[in-house]
């Protein structure tokens, strides 16, 4: 692996780590070579003069898309609770968490 | 409108030592009170069966769009004008971290530019806590956790309703103005006061639908450094917030006094054990990796949105308090827990009727807690009228004000049916006349002036009588010598 690669090992193993992804040593030395390559193509715009233009928030341009505040039907509870891996008391079960929300 | 303040004891938080000083910011997280939620037409609901207020949306499944429930956007708005914010264009913002509570794997919420930003908000007392940012976001599903002592760290597992994911949110993030915990509470109650007269949340913090955050850390006192803050939650009253920050200040104190010093994490508020514990806090928190939204547009406010929002405001907390001071003769923050109440406008007709303002006021502070009844402003102040002309005692007044409440009718008559005797009253001519002459500018106000100068004035002169005999004046009397003086 070049030592000039944009990111390095560590800040993609932390990505991987946020995005809860457990990556092989192997993996994380290939990430960090395809996503460095993902930055510098994005860091081709760095060489244009953007100077007063403004930030693209919607590529359409629209602005103020809003609906009115109607209730419409929820879906079937069992046919939610069908896609959970597992439920208890008409909840999702899940792992203890970790951490803090 | 009738509701109750858990305004915690009525003492003071132990004060921290002098050599100290406080500095706390508060985050108020208040639900929305709209019909639907947030992004999605699912019923906004508290209390509904598990997982029904559910859909593509709302649960995060693939392809599901979402747009923006307008009467949220507005109430953001009304709030943030509310609170003396410059309401802004806004891009709401993806805040990313996986969390079952949280089915999308990201919050929307919004970043660098929120619907409202750089206001403030005065406390009953004064003082002035400046309000950095108030954003919309939607709110998370809610988690039980099963075994263990109920705690997140010992769980087994959890439980998700997710009826409370995509419900809409304003945050309120104060700056750290705040210097003492009674000026913490302060803040809330004011807060939470200007949310009831908007009509935009029930904002119970029992229920959820007001939560507080506190960011507390201390400095020595006379330096404006900002040292390590920790982030204080799971408080659920006004009582446990004071309660919380006074803990947490010591704990600092404590570690600074000892040579150690505090680390920056997320703590709980314990309520049993009255005290905070360490969050499990996870590693590189604060990396949310926020980017804009794309699946939903900018909202940009017009000016004549703006203009109507600031127009149908209502009279705010502050305002209420500022007109009931000046009718009754107290000061604005002894006509506090009457506005708290709702009673504001009860009060201010009972002085119209020609009542004393400041037996109004300890009446309904003191006698009326439990709710109006069948009170009626013009039946109040004939009570306090027969109080003050010294017709009934002041037990007596006690006695036949829970009779009006529960039955209506007239205080003479149901004094009269419990044989309560009127006591002689008069000589008050010449003291009005001699009010006159030494108020001639208040006299032109009471004679000239609009409706509510009149009353203004009649309530300023009716106080002054009643000051000069202690109370033993009729009010009424008084009514209608000034108004046979005004032709
Ligand atoms: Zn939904």
């Amino acid at each position: 692996m070049a030592e000039s690669e944009s990111l390095s090992r560590d800040e993609v193993a932390h990505v991987a780590k946020l995005a809860l992804l457990d990556l092989t040593d192997e993996e994380i030395d290939l990430f960090t070579v395809q996503l460095s390559g993902v930055i510098d193509t994005a860091r081709e715009m760095n060489a244009l003069d953007l100077d007063g233009v403004q930030p693209t928030h919607h590529p359409l341009g629209l602005v103020n898309v809003m609906r009115a505040d109607e209730l419409r039907p929820s879906i079937d509870r069992d046919e939610v609770l069908a896609q959970a891996p597992a439920v208890e008391d008409d909840r999702f079960k899940v792992p203890p968490a970790l951490g803090e929300a | 409108m009738y509701y109750t303040v858990d305004r915690g004891p009525e003492v003071h938080e132990p004060s921290i030592p002098d050599a100290w000083e406080l500095v706390v910011g508060l985050e108020v997280h208040v639900e929305l009170s709209t019909k639907t939620k947030l992004f999605c037409g699912c019923a906004n609901h508290f209390g509904s069966e598990p997982n029904t207020n559910v859909c593509p949306t709302c649960l995060g499944l693939p392809g599901a769009l979402p747009v923006i429930n307008a009467a949220a956007v507005t109430s953001a708005m009304r709030l943030g004008r509310a609170l003396n914010c410059e309401v802004k264009p806004s891009v709401m913002a993806r805040k990313n971290y996986f969390y079952p509570d949280m089915p999308k794997d990201f919050q929307t919420s919004q970043y660098d530019q929120p619907t409202n930003e750089n206001g403030w908000l005065d406390t009953p007392a004064g003082v002035r806590i400046n309000i950095e940012r108030a954003h919309i976001e939607e709110d998370t599903g809610k988690s039980t956790h099963v075994g263990g002592d109920g705690r997140i760290s010992s769980a087994q597992y959890s439980l998700i309703d997710y009826n409370r994911a995509g419900v809409p949110l304003l945050e309120i993030v104060s700056c750290p103005d705040i210097r003492t915990a009674e000026e913490a509470k302060a803040y809330v109650a004011e807060l939470r006061g200007i949310v009831l007269a908007l009509d935009v949340s029930d904002a119970k913090m029992e229920e959820g639908s007001m939560r507080v955050d506190a960011n507390v850390s201390v400095r020595p006192r006379g330096s404006d450094e900002l040292r390590t803050r920790c982030e204080v939650k799971n408080i659920n009253s006004l009582s446990s917030l004071g309660r919380a920050i006074a803990y947490e200040a010591k704990r600092h104190i404590s570690l600074y006094d000892t040579g150690d010093r505090p680390i920056q994490e997320t703590r709980h508020w314990d309520e049993e054990a009255g005290r905070t514990r360490s969050g499990r806090s996870k590693e590189n928190e604060e990396d949310y990796r926020y980017f804009p939204e794309p699946d939903l547009t900018p909202l940009v406010p017009s000016v004549e949105e703006l203009e109507a929002i600031d127009a149908s405001l209502p009279e705010l907390p502050g305002a209420q308090r500022s007109a009931l001071a000046e009718a009754a003769g107290i000061s604005a923050p002894d006509a506090g827990l009457i506005v708290e109440r709702g009673h504001s406008q009860f009060a201010l007709d009972t002085i119209a009727a020609g009542a004393d303002g400041a037996r109004v006021v300890v009446h309904i502070n003191n006698n009326l807690a439990g709710g109006l009844g069948e009170l009626t402003p013009e039946l109040f102040a004939g009570l306090v009228q027969m109080e003050t002309a010294g017709d009934l005692t002041s037990t007596q007044t006690k006695t036949v004000l829970a009779q009006m409440v529960e039955s209506g009718g007239t205080a003479a008559d149901i004094a009269a049916a419990k044989g309560f005797e009127a006591m002689d009253t008069s000589e008050l001519d010449g003291m009005v006349d001699d009010l006159i002459s030494s108020h001639p500018d208040e006299w032109t106000r009471f004679c000239e002036g609009d409706e509510g100068d009149a009353k203004k004035m009649a309530g300023f002169f009716t106080g002054q009588i009643m000051k000069a005999t202690k109370g033993q004046a009729d009010g009424k009397v008084i009514a209608q010598i000034l108004n046979s003086r005004r032709s």
